[in-house]
């Protein structure tokens, strides 16, 4: 099952090595890997998608919190749960296909960002599936590039992740 | 109080009462070893390779308990001493390794003798540091002592650029009377629900096995577990790395347990239904086949270290704590409970297992003209009246020590379990009789083995460490040649060691005592007159059979009841066989 999960680590250099190198050593899969900081400058946020089975998730959550920079772990999973994920994505247009494509990214709520004679690049947040689902609604067109950043969430509710 | 950094490590060391570091210097230390050299505080000791500085204290804290110390220069400095501290990481030993970095402004810029460090050692270490600053200095030792010693112990890195420890750069000192850290916070005592889940399930059991592991020797609950043993009166095995928590003179022990453990063990954790793992982690040298492991018990498990808990074996009833106080709570409520114990199912599991002891697993041949391993490490034992410390390198010398060698108290068997470093066994002897001088210490290594920190022949020289080195040489690399006698039939792939030394003039040319034994008549006079020269480093080479096997084997891929012995059960010991 996929799992998110989202840890609060010491802001320290060499910490994102130490869970990249956890995931790595014991071949663990990693989907994708967000780190940014947060509002209390002597930490950050490491938000990674991963998918096991029960056991396997059972030792990657017990492994990560036993690193020790590790202040507090959550697995979106355990908790009803906002999730969302950013892509940036570049289609090229044909005269015929601009109002379409355009239509489609109102439909996903996507934003046009940047637009040449031939080309759109649509700006788009949501649920991974979402944005998986966007992909494959425009994939007979031709796309040129596709970046997305890995998804991140918080707890639905008045509960935070670090309390 | 003013301080340059070098003088800083220094002072902190002696704050933490370390009384002995074991060290190598070189370029980035050097502002560092000026700093000791100008106090007598802390003892150094120069070893005469890095690996052998990180193993020597590593046996230095097996045996005491206390934390060992390290101290290495940077690159090949701090590259050798990573077999050690990956040795003491596999069998969680406490251990701050210090170790000196390029200075500041060219790190990350190939310079002299740099590497990465850090990132060198980050799956091998409990936790490490980067010191940034001679402020920081102070507190990150002091973090650095506490990680390594509390919760489930382990080795801990500090690397220290070397402008950091600049005579001429000097900051107050303070050394932190304690250290809080949000992220850590090692577990104490066990959830009572547990407890009293686990204590339902034991009362329950029919054919109970008590499976005690290194952490309870870890952990300083050997008191604890003797209470929690005795008052049940279940069998009771260990693992390889806890021999000497449950005395193995007691009638309830019933020996190690896993590859080469016994007969009655293993066949009892096969046929139990209910198990306490206490301190121990079902390493895959224990469980064997992990779908025939244990296939009719209720398994409860107490560790400190969540992560140990169904990693490799789902368990029924864990309970992450440290496991002297889980004990005691245990036994609270036993003795609450009143005594449930159902004791004629008990007294027809002990006559089942005193039938698989009747099958003498670890006989070997006794009437052979050649000496038998066992029989030295027998003999080893007599003489030391059980006494002595024993250090041991890797291979068959290994587990015939471990078999032989009847370990009644915790800290006395010192060996590299779960990296297996062959290497470990000299530097460890000295390690061991620095921390106690008037013990007996004796190094039970094998000819491939030794050679591998030799070296140290010239430490236990400087240091006047006399130490008795039982040298099992049967001229193979024994524990790889059964494997191809077993598996490869007989195809001994570059496992025969050819152009040995002469032992006994090579422990002569460092200035210690050599003896070459050759005949079972001479092994006990010579290990009584070795242990009789109570001021000399002794090399025993003593001459053994060079096909002996340890038995029993549980071989790759095999349950616990599927082992291989000597002789089939019920079979009288046959010689042609041995
Ligand atoms: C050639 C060779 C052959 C071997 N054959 C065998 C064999 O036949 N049988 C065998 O048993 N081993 C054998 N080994 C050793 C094996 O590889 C493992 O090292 C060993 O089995 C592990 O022992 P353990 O489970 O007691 O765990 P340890 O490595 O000692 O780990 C201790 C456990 O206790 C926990 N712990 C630590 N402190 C505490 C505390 N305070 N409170 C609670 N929990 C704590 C830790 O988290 C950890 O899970 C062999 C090794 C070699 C090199
Ligand atoms: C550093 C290292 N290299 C290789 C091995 C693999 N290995 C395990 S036992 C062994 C042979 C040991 O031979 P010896 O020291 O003579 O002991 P014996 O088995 O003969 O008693 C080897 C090579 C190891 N454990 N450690
Ligand atoms: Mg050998």
């Amino acid at each position: 099952m996929r799992h998110i999960i989202s840890i609060l680590i010491e802001n320290e250099s060499g910490a994102l090595s130490r869970v990249a190198g956890l995931f790595s050593a014991r071949g663990y899969n990693i989907e994708s890997l967000t780190v940014a900081p947060t509002d209390d400058v002597t930490l950050s946020r490491m938000t990674l998608v991963t998918r096991g089975s029960d056991e396997v998730i059972e030792q990657i959550v017990k492994q990560l919190n036993k690193l020790i920079d590790v202040v507090k772990l959550t697995d979106l999973a355990d908790v009803v749960h906002v999730e969302r994920e950013l892509m940036l994505i570049k289609v090229q247009t044909e005269p015929s296909s601009r109002a379409e494509i355009k239509r489609m990214a109102d439909i996903f709520r996507g934003k046009v960002i940047d637009v040449t004679s031939n080309s759109y690049m649509i700006e788009m947040t949501g649920s991974s599936e979402k944005l998986d689902a966007f992909v494959a609604a425009i994939s007979t067109h031709n796309i040129i590039e596709i970046i997305r950043t890995g998804a991140t969430g918080l707890p639905r509710g008045t509960g935070s992740l670090i309390s | 109080m003013e301080l340059s950094g070098g003088q800083i490590v220094v002072q902190c060391l002696k704050d933490e009462g370390v009384e002995l570091i074991f060290g190598y210097p070189g370029g980035a230390v050097l502002h560092l070893y000026d700093a000791i050299f100008q106090q007598d505080d802390v003892q150094h000791i120069l070893v005469r390779h890095e690996q052998a500085a990180t193993h020597a204290a590593d046996a230095y804290a097996r045996s005491t308990g206390k934390p060992g110390v390290v101290l290495v220069t940077s690159g090949p400095g701090a590259t050798n001493a990573v077999t050690g501290i990956a040795t003491a990481y596999m069998d969680s030993i406490p251990l701050v390794v210090i170790s000196g970095q390029v200075p500041s402004a060219v790190i990350g810029s190939d310079a002299f003798q740099e590497v990465d460090m850090v990132g060198i050692t980050r799956p091998c270490v409990k936790h490490n540091f980067l010191v940034n600053n001679v402020a920081d200095i102070a507190e990150t030792m002091k973090k650095a002592f506490h990680v390594a010693t509390t919760g489930r112990p382990g080795p801990v890195v500090v690397d220290i650029p070397k402008d950091l420890t600049d005579p001429n750069i000097k900051v107050p000192y303070v050394y932190p009377e304690s250290v809080s850290m949000r992220s850590y916070k090692p577990p104490r005592e066990g959830d009572q629900r547990q407890v009293q889940k686990a204590v339902d399930l034991l009362l329950s059991a029919k054919r109970p096995m008590i499976y005690s592991g290194g952490g309870v020797v870890l952990g300083e609950a050997s008191d604890e577990l003797r209470t929690f043993s005795r008052l049940l009166g279940y069998p009771v095995t260990s693992t390889l790395m806890g021999l000497g928590a449950f005395p193995a003179t007691d009638a309830q022990f019933i020996g190690m347990l896993g590859m080469h453990g016994t007969y009655e063990s293993n066949m009892g954790m096969h046929e139990s239904d209910v198990i306490i793992a206490i301190g121990a982690r079902f390493d895959d040298r224990v469980t064997g086949k992990l779908t025939e492991f244990c296939p009719y018990a209720k398994i409860i498990h107490i560790d400190i270290d969540p992560a140990s808990i169904a990693k490799t074996v789902k368990v029924d009833v864990p309970i992450v704590g440290e496991v002297g106080i889980v004990l005691k709570q245990l036994i609270a409520e036993i003795n609450v409970n009143g005594s449930r114990i159902d004791t004629e199912a008990l007294a027809a599991w002990w006559d089942r297992i005193k039938e698989w002891q009747s099958v003498n697993c670890l006989e070997y041949d006794r009437e052979s003209a050649l000496i038998k391993p066992q029989y030295v490490v027998e003999q080893l034992y007599k003489v030391t009246a059980g006494n002595a410390f024993i250090t041991s390198d890797v291979g068959q010398h290994q587990m015939y020590a471990a078999q032989f060698y009847h370990f009644d108290e915790p800290r006395r068997w010192i060996n590299s379990g779960g990296l297996g470093t062959m290497g470990f066994g000299l530097p460890a002897a000295i390690g061991v009789k620095l921390a106690h001088p008037d013990a007996d210490v004796a190094c039970i290594t094998g000819e491939a083995s030794i050679q591998m920190c030799i070296q140290e022949l010239s430490t236990a020289q400087q240091y006047q460490t006399p130490v008795k080195i039982i040298n099992l040489n049967n001229r193979y690399m024994g524990m790889v040649r059964q494997w191809q006698e077993f598996s490869y039939e007989g195809r001994y792939s570059h496992s025969y060691l050819e152009a040995l030394p002469d032992f006994v003039k090579l422990a002569e040319a460092y200035g210690h005592v050599g003896m070459q034994i050759d005949k079972p008549e001479d092994v006990t006079p010579a290990l009584e007159e070795a242990f009789a020269m109570k001021d000399r480093t002794v090399f025993l080479d003593i001459i053994t059979d060079q096909k002996e096997n340890v038995y029993p084997m549980i071989e790759a891929g095999k349950g616990h009841h599927d082992m291989r012995l000597r002789v089939a059960p019920g079979t009288p010991i046959d010689r042609e066989l041995a």
